[in-house]
C-alpha cells in the first residue's frame, strides 16, 4: 500500500534514521522510521524505547562511574521522607519540603508529592533529578494509556507499570542513583485507598494501613505505627501524616520540618472518590499549625496508651 | 506484469480527491463550535464506544469523520505526537496549531504518496486562557488546513448544517444555547426529513471546559446529555410560544387597526370607536381562533363525508 505504512514518511523532529535502538546510528539497511502512525500498543514508555530510548529515564548509561564512588553521588540532591496513610474511602500522601546533597541542605521547598492521574498519587524518595523524569515519565505514560484505550488502568495495573519502570532504572541503580517511589490510589471496586511500595529494582509490594519511604522513614512509621487508627476520616489521617512527618524531621537530619519562618509546609494530596486533591498551602498550614502547637506543649507529640483500652 | 497506461497527475489526484470526497459524504456531520465557556463538539454517533470525538490533550480535541480506523489511527498519532511533545518540552509547548500542522503534513504525503487517500475529515480545537485565545482547525483528506472561525461543521453535509450553524451562531453564547445550535445545524440535512428524533443515546457530545484546570475535556453523557437536551427543548418551547405570542399580538394589533380605521372612517368625529375596540382586545384570540375552526370544520366536513371516525362536523 502507501509508503506511509512501510514508514517512509517523515518523522517529527528530523529523525529519519533506522533502529530506533540505535538512535543517530542510521546506518546502511536500517529501516525508516514508521513515525507517529500505526501504534499497536498503548504504551508510552514502550513507544518510547522504540522511538527515542534516549529520552527513558535511568536509560542514559552514566559512564565511568564506578559503583560506589560516593562523592558525586553524595554530592546530587536526594529528596526525603514521604509518608502515606489509607484512610475511610480513600488515601492521604505527604511529603516533607527537604532536598539534601551529603550534610547540606540543597532544597527548602522541593516538591515530592504529585498527581499521577486522576484517582492516583506519587512520591519519590532518592536521586532528585531522576526521581523527577521517573515520575514525568509515569504521568504521561498513565494519561497516554487512558487516551489511546479510551478507559484508564487498573490501580493493579498503574502500579505494575510503575514497577517495570523503576527497573528500567537498573544501569543506574547499580552505579547508585537510586529513585524509591511511593504509590497510592484510589480502588474504585473495593472503594478504599490502596499503597504500593517499591524497592530500587521494582516490585510492588502492597501495603497495608500505612507506609513511609525515605531516609526519616523509620522514624515516620515509629510514629504512625502509634497514631494510626483503621478507618480514620481523612482529616484525622491528613494530621496522623504531619505528626509523623514531624517526628521523622525530630530525628532525621534530612527530613525538614515545618518551616514556620519561611512558611513552607509539607505537601498533602488525598485520593478519594472525588480524585486527586492537593490540599492549598493555607489548608497544610493549617494541619502544620496544629502539630506545631501541640508540641510546643508536648515536644514528643500525643502519646498512645500503654495499656490495650479493655 | 503489465505496463500500466499512463495517468497525468491531474487526472490522478482529481481521481484520488473524488474518492475521498464521496467516502466522506456518506457520512453524517459533526459539528465544532465556540461557547463562553469552551469548546463544544457534537457528532451523531450510535456508538459510545467508539469515538468520533476525543481528547488530545489538556486544551486540544480532536474530532473526525469519515473511515474509522483511518482517523482512529490519526487519533493515536496526534496523542503520540501531543504527549512526546509534552514530555520532550513543556505541557504548554502543545498547541493544537503544531498538531494541526503535523495532521496536515501526515495526510498531504498519504494523499500523494499512497494509491488510496485517507477518507477522514479532522478538526483540531484549543482553548485558550481567554475566549479570543480559542482555536478551531480544520484539516481535509488532501492536507489542506484552514483556521475556523467560531463554528466548523465538517464531514457528510456540510454545507447545509454548516448554513444553518451560521445563522444560529454568535459570540458567548451559553453551553445550552451553543447545544441548540449544533443540534438543529445537525437536524438540518436536505434529504427531506426535517427533524431526525434527538436521542442522547445517538448523539456524541464533548466539551473543552475553560473552567477546569489541568485535562479541560470532558465528554457529556447519559445524565448530563439529557438535562442539556431537555433545557434545549424547553428553550426552543419557549421561543416558539413567545413568536406565537407575538404574532397574535401583532394580529391584533393589526385588526385593532383595521376596526380603528373603519370605525374612524364610519364617524369621524367621535373617538368613542377606538374605545370600543379597546374592549374587544382580550376577547380577540377568541375571535382569532373563529377563522381557523371554520376552516377546520369545513375540511371536517369535506373529508368527513366518507371518514366515520372523523368527528362529526360542529354544528356552527
Amino acid at each position: 500500500m502507501g509508503s506511509y505504512l512501510d514508514g517512509s514518511q517523515p518523522a517529527p523532529f528530523g529523525r529519519a534514521d533506522g533502529d530506533s535502538r540505535l538512535r543517530g546510528a542510521g546506518g546502511p539497511g536500517s529501516k525508516p522510521s514508521a513515525g507517529f502512525m500505526d501504534r499497536q500498543g498503548s504504551s508510552f514508555a514502550d513507544f518510547l524505547a522504540a522511538y527515542s530510548p534516549g529520552l527513558l529515564p535511568g536509560r542514559t548509561p552514566v559512564p565511568g562511574i564506578p559503583a560506589g564512588d560516593g562523592q558525586v553521588l553524595r554530592d546530587l540532591p536526594h529528596a526525603t521522607t514521604i509518608v502515606a496513610a489509607a484512610c475511610e474511602h480513600g488515601v492521604v500522601l505527604a511529603g516533607d519540603r527537604r532536598a539534601t546533597s551529603g550534610s547540606m541542605i540543597s532544597k527548602r521547598d522541593v516538591d515530592k508529592v504529585f498527581r499521577s492521574d486522576e484517582y492516583s498519587a506519587i512520591g519519590y524518595s532518592g536521586t532528585g533529578s531522576l526521581g523527577m523524569d521517573v515520575i514525568r515519565a509515569f504521568q504521561v505514560e498513565l494519561e497516554h494509556y487512558e487516551k489511546m484505550e479510551g478507559r484508564p488502568l487498573s490501580l493493579e495495573g498503574k502500579a505494575n507499570r510503575l514497577a517495570w519502570m523503576i527497573r528500567g532504572n537498573l544501569p543506574a541503580a547499580m552505579q547508585g542513583f537510586i529513585v524509591v517511589p511511593l504509590f497510592v490510589g484510589y480502588d474504585e471496586d473495593a472503594d478504599r485507598g490502596r499503597i504500593f511500595s517499591y524497592d530500587p529494582l521494582g516490585g510492588p509490594y502492597e501495603e497495608h494501613r500505612f507506609y513511609s519511604i525515605g531516609s526519616g522513614s523509620v522514624f515516620a512509621r515509629g510514629s504512625l505505627k502509634k497514631l494510626y487508627a483503621d478507618d480514620m476520616p481523612v482529616r484525622d489521617a491528613v494530621l496522623a501524616c504531619v505528626q509523623a512527618l514531624y517526628d521523622a524531621a525530630d530525628d532525621d537530619s534530612a527530613t525538614g520540618g515545618p518551616d514556620l519562618t519561611r512558611r513552607i509546609f509539607p505537601v498533602i494530596a488525598t485520593v478519594t472518590a472525588d480524585g486527586y486533591r492537593r490540599l492549598s498551602e493555607a489548608e497544610s498550614e493549617d494541619y502544620a499549625e496544629q502539630v506545631v502547637q501541640a508540641r510546643m506543649s508536648e515536644p514528643d507529640g500525643p502519646s498512645a496508651p500503654l495499656r490495650a483500652a479493655g | 506484469m503489465s505496463m500500466p497506461f499512463y495517468v497525468s497527475p491531474e487526472q490522478s489526484m482529481r481521481d484520488k480527491a473524488d474518492y475521498a470526497r464521496k467516502g466522506i459524504a456518506r457520512g453524517r456531520s459533526c459539528v465544532a463550535l465556540k461557547y463562553a465557556g469552551g469548546i463544544l463538539m457534537v457528532a451523531p454517533n450510535p456508538s459510545s464506544a467508539l469515538h468520533k470525538i476525543s481528547e488530545l490533550y489538556d486544551r486540544i480535541a480532536f474530532a473526525a469523520v469519515g473511515r474509522y480506523n483511518e482517523y482512529e489511527n490519526l487519533r493515536k498519532a496526534g496523542v503520540t505526537y501531543a504527549d512526546i511533545t509534552g514530555y520532550q518540552f513543556d505541557r504548554r509547548d502543545v498547541t493544537a496549531r503544531g498538531i494541526a500542522n503535523w495532521y496536515a503534513q501526515t495526510l498531504g504525503t498519504i494523499f500523494t504518496e499512497s494509491n488510496k487517500p485517507f477518507e477522514v475529515e479532522i478538526v483540531v480545537a484549543e482553548i485558550g486562557r481567554q475566549a479570543t485565545d480559542d482555536q478551531i482547525y480544520r484539516i481535509t483528506f488532501d492536507g489542506s488546513v484552514s483556521d475556523e472561525p467560531g463554528f466548523v461543521a465538517f464531514g457528510g453535509q456540510a454545507d447545509q448544517v454548516s448554513a444553518v450553524l451560521k445563522e444560529r451562531y454568535r459570540d458567548s453564547l451559553s453551553l445550552a444555547e451553543a447545544f441548540a445550535a449544533a443540534l438543529a445545524a445537525l437536524a438540518a440535512p436536505s434529504n427531506g426529513e426535517q427533524r431526525p428524533d434527538v436521542v442522547a443515546a445517538q448523539l456524541e457530545v464533548a466539551v473543552l471546559d475553560r473552567a477546569r484546570d489541568h485535562r479541560t475535556f470532558r465528554r457529556i453523557r447519559a445524565a448530563r446529555l439529557e438535562e442539556l437536551i431537555g433545557e434545549v427543548r424547553a428553550a426552543e418551547q419557549k421561543a416558539a410560544e413567545q413568536k406565537a405570542a407575538e404574532q397574535a399580538a401583532e394580529q391584533k394589533a393589526a385588526e385593532a387597526a383595521e376596526a380603528a380605521e373603519a370605525a374612524e372612517a364610519a364617524d369621524s368625529p367621535e373617538e368613542t370607536p377606538a374605545d370600543a375596540s379597546a374592549p374587544d382586545e382580550p376577547a380577540d384570540p377568541a375571535g382569532a381562533a373563529p377563522p381557523i375552526g371554520p376552516d377546520a370544520a369545513d375540511s371536517d366536513r369535506g373529508s368527513g363525508q366518507g371518514n366515520g371516525d372523523q368527528t362529526p362536523p360542529s354544528p356552527l
